[in-house]
């Protein structure tokens, strides 16, 4: 019994990090009907980030307020960055091809993310004791232990919850309440839904479509600059691949909840985790990739729109 | 006469190598419903396409309360006073009746004065107001059509452009949106209305243009070109009702 709730914790804090970028590959996808496959690597350049500045600051022999405000700083500045960059993707790559068949800005995409990964690589090499002196530029770095490694509910409970648990579920939670706000109550939200759902209608109500774009961008690439930074607290190394791999997880998540769908894609992040969790502990680790896939196959033949995709369709 | 409030002079638009208007000239004044009727692909929706800037023309004019709009973007269109409930009503289907309606004011910021003008919509549109926390896209073909003009109002916009009101709506229903038509213009809202309806949208408006394949071919006052034999022939059927 206490394995399974410790795998449903352990499900739990991983799908938060997949649904936060899903929530960026979902947004982008639901206007521009765009796959960013550079999402993944944003959220990898997000965490090299987050480690060059644990280093600059010390962070690693911080403790108390200092670390708290440290780790908040840390949030905020990757959350801006991957933001910023995010949207200057957009306006340097991908705004050019609107008017070009699909093909062209998925293709730049991919190219994209190779940029990243390949900056990602270099930033790795920087003479930094973080990342080992420069030597390895590939290799995982190891990102310092910020949280105390405590179980909370005792060092002798079976059960283990850390508080590194706690800050990945419960700062996930508060993000992606923060955003259902946003998309369903403020006036630049519905006018993302509404551009989502008819850009030329959206046109037609005045809404100017390129800033709106543009703010999804911005709200993506914030969403991953923050799951960078609780997810490199929490497992604790990170690597120039690590994009390439949470990404293709996340945007796995975001297909099997109904791509467009914001809350499919918070969904599909859940179910992703969980069954990574529960299938690595019952069936075998080595059967994950089997599984993951094997479930998204069958929720797409039974489901083609995906968990929550739109099935409401339009009237002529 | 006064100035018009909107002018096309030799409006050309073509999509790729075919074009579709072929030098389109056309006014209307502060005041007035103007009716444009036509055949299927006669470059009807292309025209208002074409004013509200979601296709780009290739050469002619567009004027709109003293400014040239010709290249500018929709939005801006909008903001100046122009405002379209576009070919097959477009609503935001998994918005609410509402939402549509808030989307419709994206250009003010008065809460107060968009809170007032979602209520008339409503007392000119009853059934808006019992749907109105329903998705637009789970709303009735007249239901959409009735919060596309609705929506399109809520900007509260100097010219109106309707896109075929009527189509595939029910008699009971069209006369209601036409009477909708009637109450907006003697409230101050210009109207320029597209419709294959040509009877109904003759007998509501002042003046009319006839479409052909891009290009205009009558231009007159909508009772002398309901009694058109042409006119006739061509739009209005046989027998009159």
């Amino acid at each position: 019994m206490e394995l399974v709730i410790q795998q449903l914790l352990l499900g739990l804090t991983n799908g938060m990090v997949f649904a936060l970028i899903a929530l960026g590959y979902t947004m982008v996808y639901g206007i521009l009907e765009l796959i960013n496959f550079a999402h993944g690597d944003l959220f990898m350049l997000a965490s090299f980030l987050a480690l060059t500045l644990v280093g600059l600051f010390g962070l690693g022999d911080a403790s108390g307020g200092t670390l708290a405000v440290g780790l908040v700083g840390v949030i905020v500045v990757c959350a801006l960055f991957a933001a910023g960059l995010n949207w200057v993707v957009d306006r340097v790559v991908y705004k050019p091809l609107r008017k070009a068949p699909k093909l062209a800005p998925l293709v730049s995409a991919i190219g994209v993310s190779f940029v990243f990964m390949n900056l990602g690589l270099f930033w790795g090499g920087l003479p930094m004791d973080e990342f080992g002196g420069g030597v390895a530029p590939a290799a995982p770095k190891s990102f310092p232990e910020l949280l105390p490694n405590i179980n909370l509910l005792g060092e002798d409970a079976t059960l283990r919850v850390t508080p590194k648990d706690l800050l990945v579920i419960v700062s996930s939670l508060v993000v992606m309440a923060a955003l259902f706000w946003f998309v369903n109550r403020t006036k630049l939200g519905k006018a993302m839904r509404a551009t989502a759902q008819n850009p030329v209608a959206a046109r037609l109500m005045g809404i100017d479509v390129d800033k709106v774009i543009g703010a999804t961008f911005l709200i993506g690439g914030a969403l991953a600059g923050f799951a960078a930074v609780i997810y490199s607290l929490y497992i604790n190394t990170i690597n120039f691949q690590m994009g390439y791999q949470n990404g293709l997880y996340a945007f796995t998540a975001a297909v099997l909840g109904g791509i467009g769908n914001i809350r499919g894609a918070v969904l599909g992040g859940l179910v992703i985790g969980l069954l990574r969790a529960f299938s690595d502990q019952f069936i075998g680790a080595q059967w994950q990739p089997a599984i993951l896939f094997g479930t998204l196959i069958l929720i797409l033949v039974f489901r083609p729109t995906g968990l929550l995709g739109s099935t409401a369709r339009e009237k002529v | 006469m006064s100035e018009p409030l909107l002018s096309l002079s030799a409006v050309h638009t073509s999509y790729g190598n075919i074009e579709a208007l072929h030098g389109i000239d056309l006014v209307v004044y502060p005041g007035e419903i103007v009716c444009l009727i036509g055949a299927n692909g006669a470059g009807k929706t292309t025209t208002l396409m074409s004013i509200s800037g979601c296709v780009k023309t290739r050469s002619g004019t567009i004027r709109f309360d003293g400014k040239d709009i010709t290249q500018m973007p929709s939005d801006r269109i909008v903001r100046l006073g122009l405002a379209q409930s576009p070919e097959g009503r477009k609503i935001f289907p998994r918005l609410t009746v509402l939402e549509n309606l808030e989307m419709g004011a994206f250009i003010r910021d008065d809460k107060a004065g968009i809170a007032a003008d979602i209520e008339r919509v409503i007392a000119l549109f009853p059934i808006l107001g019992e749907r109105r926390h329903q998705a637009g896209g789970t709303l009735s073909g007249g239901e959409q059509q009735m919060l596309a003009v609705g929506r399109a109002m809520m900007s509260r916009p100097k010219l109106l452009l309707l896109d075929e009101p009527s189509l595939g709506l029910a008699p009971l229903i069209v006369l209601k949106i036409f009477e909708v038509i009637k109450t907006l213009n003697a409230e101050g809202t210009t109207i320029l209305l597209v419709e294959q309806n040509a009877r109904m949208a003759l007998r509501h408006s002042h003046r009319g243009y006839v479409l052909e394949t891009g290009a205009i071919t009558m231009a007159d006052k909508a009772d002398v070109l309901l009694a058109d034999p042409r006119v006739q022939a061509a739009y209005l059927g046989e027998g009159d009702h």
